[in-house]
C-alpha cells in the first residue's frame, strides 16, 4: 500500500511548493525537506520490511492486462533507498548553495519533480508509464542544468535536451515495436509472450533499447552530452545527475529490461561487456587530462558506469553482485565528490585545479571528506569502492574473462592517478590559501560528512551476515531473470 | 509495407536534420519531425484494414475496429513533445541572448 506514495509525496510537494511559496524560499525549503525525509524513511522501511516477496499495486484497481501496475521487489527498494539518500543530502546541501545563486522556490519545485520522475521510473511495471516518468525526470533535469543562467549552462542544457529527446524517441520506437509484437505494455506480460514469438524481435527491440537507454546511461559511444551537462549544472544537481539519474534512467531500466523481460540474451551480455570495458578505459583517459574539477568528475562517471556494465555483462551471480554494489557505492562517493567541488567553487569562486592550493586550513571538512571520497573511488581498502571493484574483477576472472579483468585493473590504477592529481593540486597544493569568498555553512558540511561516513559504512555490506539481508535479495531478483513474470502476475497485490 | 518504409524515411529525415543542421531552430524542427515519425509509427501499428473508429454506440453493428490504445499513447506523447519543444525553444531564446547567434558552431564555450 505504500507503493504509490513514492510518486504521490514528491509530486504533491512540487505542486504545493509552487502554490504556497511567496517570493522567498523558506516554505519551499521546509516542504521539500519534509517530503524528501519522508521518502527516505519510507524507502528504508520498505527495504527492511520486505525481504524476497514482490508487491504489486494496480493503479485505479484496473487489473494487470488492462491497467498500469506498480511493482516493488528487492531491486526496486534498493534503488529507491539509493535515490532517497542522495536526494535528501543533495537537498540539505542545496539550501545554502542555491541561496548563494538566488532566493527562488522554483529550484525546489523542479527538484521534487526530478525525484518524482526517478521514483516513477523505478517502481513502474509498464513500458509506456516508464516513458512518461522518464520524460518528467528529463524535463526537470534540463531545467535544473540551466538553472544558473550562465551562457555555458544554457549551452550544456541545449545539448542535453537534444540528446535526451533523440534517445527518448528511440525508446518510444522500441516501445511501439514491443506493443505491436505482443499487444501489451505490462513488462511481465511482455516477458511472458516474447519467448513464443520469433527470436528476431528481441534482437531488434534490444538494439533500439540499447541505443536509447545507453544514451541515458552515457556509456561510451553515447557519452558526448554527459561531461557538459554534469559539469555545468549547480553542484547538488550534478550530484543528482551523476549519482542517481544516469543509474535510475539508464542502468536500472537496462537491468530490468534485459534481465527480467528479455531473459538476458547472450548477444546483449557481450555488448554490455564490450561497452563497459571501452567506457572504463576511454572515460578514465579523458578524465586524466582535465583541469576543471567538475569536468574531471563527470568523465569519471562514464568510467565508473563502465564498471557497472562490465559486472552486468559477466552475468554470473558474483558479477551481478559486484555491479549492484558498485551502483550503490558510486552514487555515494561521486555525489560526495561533487559536493566537494561545489563547496570549493563556492568558497574560492573557481573550479580550476591549478588555481586551488592548500585548502586544509580553510576548508577542513571539504578536504578531509574529499580525501575519503578519492580513496573510495580509486579503490583503496577499507572504503566501499575497493570491495565492489574487487568483486567485479574476481567475477571476471572466475567467468574466464581475464582480459576484461586486466582492463578493469588498469582503469582502476588510472583512476587512482587522476585522483592523486586532484588531491595534489586541488586540496594539498603548495600555495596556502587564507581567504574565502563565502563561508561554508553547517548544512553543506553535514551533507558531506554524512556521505563520507556512508563511504565507510556501506563497505560493511559485503560482511557475510549483512550481505545476506542487503545485497543478496537484489542479486536474486536479477539473477532469476524471467521468474519476474510469476512474481508479478501471481504476486501479492498491495491494494 | 510501403507506408512503413515512408514512415521510416520520415524518421531518418528527422535524424539527419538533428545530426547535420547548424541552426538551432532547424535542429528543433528536426526533433519535431522525428517525433511525428514516431507518432505515425504508433498509429500505423494500430491500423487494421477495413475497420472503423473504436467507439461503440447503441444500435451500431459490431465490426472490426482499429486498436484504440496506441491512439491514447500518441495523445500523451504529443503532449510530452509539446513540452520538449517549448523547453528547447526557451533554451534557444536564452542562447541567442547570450551568444547573439543561432549557429551551433559558434556556440562552443564548453570543450575538452
Amino acid at each position: 500500500m505504500i507503493l504509490p506514495y513514492f510518486i504521490i509525496i514528491p509530486l504533491l510537494a512540487a505542486f504545493i511548493i509552487s502554490l504556497i511559496a511567496g517570493k522567498k524560499d523558506n516554505w519551499a525549503v521546509i516542504l521539500s525537506v519534509i517530503a524528501s525525509s519522508a521518502l527516505l524513511v519510507l524507502s528504508l522501511f520498505s527495504f527492511i520490511s520486505m525481504k524476497e516477496e514482490t508487491i504489486t499495486y494496480s493503479m485505479s484497481a484496473w487489473s494487470i492486462p488492462y491497467g498500469i501496475v506498480l511493482v516493488q521487489d528487492a531491486l526496486t527498494s534498493f534503488i529507491l533507498v539509493m535515490v532517497s539518500i542522495i536526494s535528501f543530502t543533495s537537498l540539505i546541501f542545496s539550501i545554502q548553495y542555491i541561496r548563494h545563486l538566488s532566493m527562488d522556490w522554483k529550484y525546489y519545485s523542479l527538484f521534487m519533480l526530478l525525484v518524482t520522475g526517478m521514483n516513477g521510473v523505478i517502481i513502474t511495471g509498464d513500458f509506456f508509464n516508464l516513458y512518461v516518468f522518464m520524460e518528467i525526470a528529463l524535463f526537470s533535469a534540463f531545467a535544473l542544468v540551466a538553472y544558473g543562467s550562465r551562457a555555458e549552462e544554457f549551452e550544456a542544457a541545449f545539448k542535453y535536451a537534444v540528446m535526451g529527446s533523440v534517445s527518448s524517441f528511440l525508446i518510444l520506437v522500441g516501445i511501439a515495436v514491443v506493443y505491436s509484437a505482443t499487444s501489451t505494455l505490462t513488462m511481465a506480460k511482455v516477458a511472458q509472450i516474447l519467448p513464443t514469438l520469433n527470436n528476431e524481435i528481441v534482437l531488434w527491440v534490444g538494439a533500439i533499447f540499447m541505443a536509447g537507454f545507453g544514451l541515458k546511461a552515457a556509456s561510451m559511444p553515447f557519452h558526448a552530452w554527459l561531461p557538459d551537462a554534469h559539469s555545468s549544472a549547480p553542484a547538488p544537481i550534478s550530484s543528482m545527475l551523476s549519482g542517481v539519474l544516469i543509474k535510475a534512467l539508464g542502468i536500472y531500466v537496462m537491468i530490468r529490461i534485459f534481465y527480467n523481460v528479455f531473459n538476458a540474451p547472450e548477444v546483449f551480455m557481450k555488448i554490455f561487456l564490450v561497452l563497459g570495458t571501452i567506457s572504463i578505459l576511454i572515460g578514465v583517459f579523458l578524465a586524466i587530462g582535465q583541469w576543471d574539477m567538475k569536468r574531471l568528475l563527470a568523465y569519471h562517471s562514464i568510467s565508473q558506469i563502465g564498471y557497472i556494465l562490465l559486472g552486468m555483462g559477466i552475468a554470473t551471480p558474483l558479477g551481478i553482485l559486484g555491479a549492484v554494489f558498485h551502483l550503490f557505492n558510486h552514487a555515494i562517493f561521486k555525489s560526495l565528490l561533487f559536493y566537494n567541488a561545489g563547496s570549493v567553487e563556492m568558497a574560492l569562486g573557481t573550479r580550476d585545479l591549478r588555481k586551488m592550493g592548500n585548502l586544509m586550513k580553510l576548508l577542513p571538512t571539504t578536504s578531509q571528506t574529499s580525501l575519503i571520497a578519492s580513496l573510495s573511488i580509486s579503490g583503496i581498502p577499507p572504503f566501499n569502492g575497493f570491495f565492489s571493484k574487487l568483486i567485479i574483477i574476481i567475477a571476471a576472472l572466475q567467468a574466464g574473462l581475464p582480459w576484461y579483468a586486466l582492463f578493469a585493473v588498469i582503469g582502476s590504477l588510472l583512476t587512482l592517478a587522476s585522483f592523486m592529481k586532484v588531491q595534489r593540486y586541488g586540496f594539498k597544493g603548495e600555495t596556502v590559501i587564507e581567504t574565502a569568498e563565502n563561508k561554508i555553512g553547517w548544512r553543506m558540511n553535514f551533507a558531506m560528512i554524512t556521505l563520507a561516513v556512508l563511504c565507510v559504512v556501506t563497505s560493511l555490506m559485503v560482511v557475510p551476515g549483512i550481505q545476506e539481508v542487503t545485497l543478496d535479495p537484489v542479486v536474486k531478483v536479477i539473477a532469476n531473470k524471467t521468474e519476474y513474470i510469476q512474481l508479478v502476475l501471481g504476486g501479492l497485490n498491495g491494494n | 509495407m510501403i507506408v512503413y518504409l515512408l514512415c521510416f524515411i520520415l524518421l531518418l529525415v528527422g535524424l539527419y536534420g538533428v545530426l547535420t543542421k547548424r541552426d538551432l531552430i532547424k535542429i528543433i524542427l528536426s526533433i519535431g519531425i522525428l517525433g511525428y515519425a514516431v507518432n505515425l509509427l504508433l498509429i500505423l501499428f494500430a491500423y487494421r484494414n477495413n475497420s472503423i473508429y473504436p467507439i461503440l454506440s447503441k444500435g451500431k453493428e459490431i465490426s472490426p475496429m482499429v486498436d484504440p490504445l496506441p491512439q491514447a499513447l500518441v495523445l500523451t506523447s504529443i503532449v510530452i513533445e509539446l513540452g520538449t519543444t517549448a523547453m528547447l525553444v526557451a533554451l534557444a531564446v536564452k542562447l541567442f541572448e547570450k551568444y547573439n547567434t543561432f549557429d551551433i558552431t559558434e556556440i562552443r564555450r564548453l570543450k575538452g
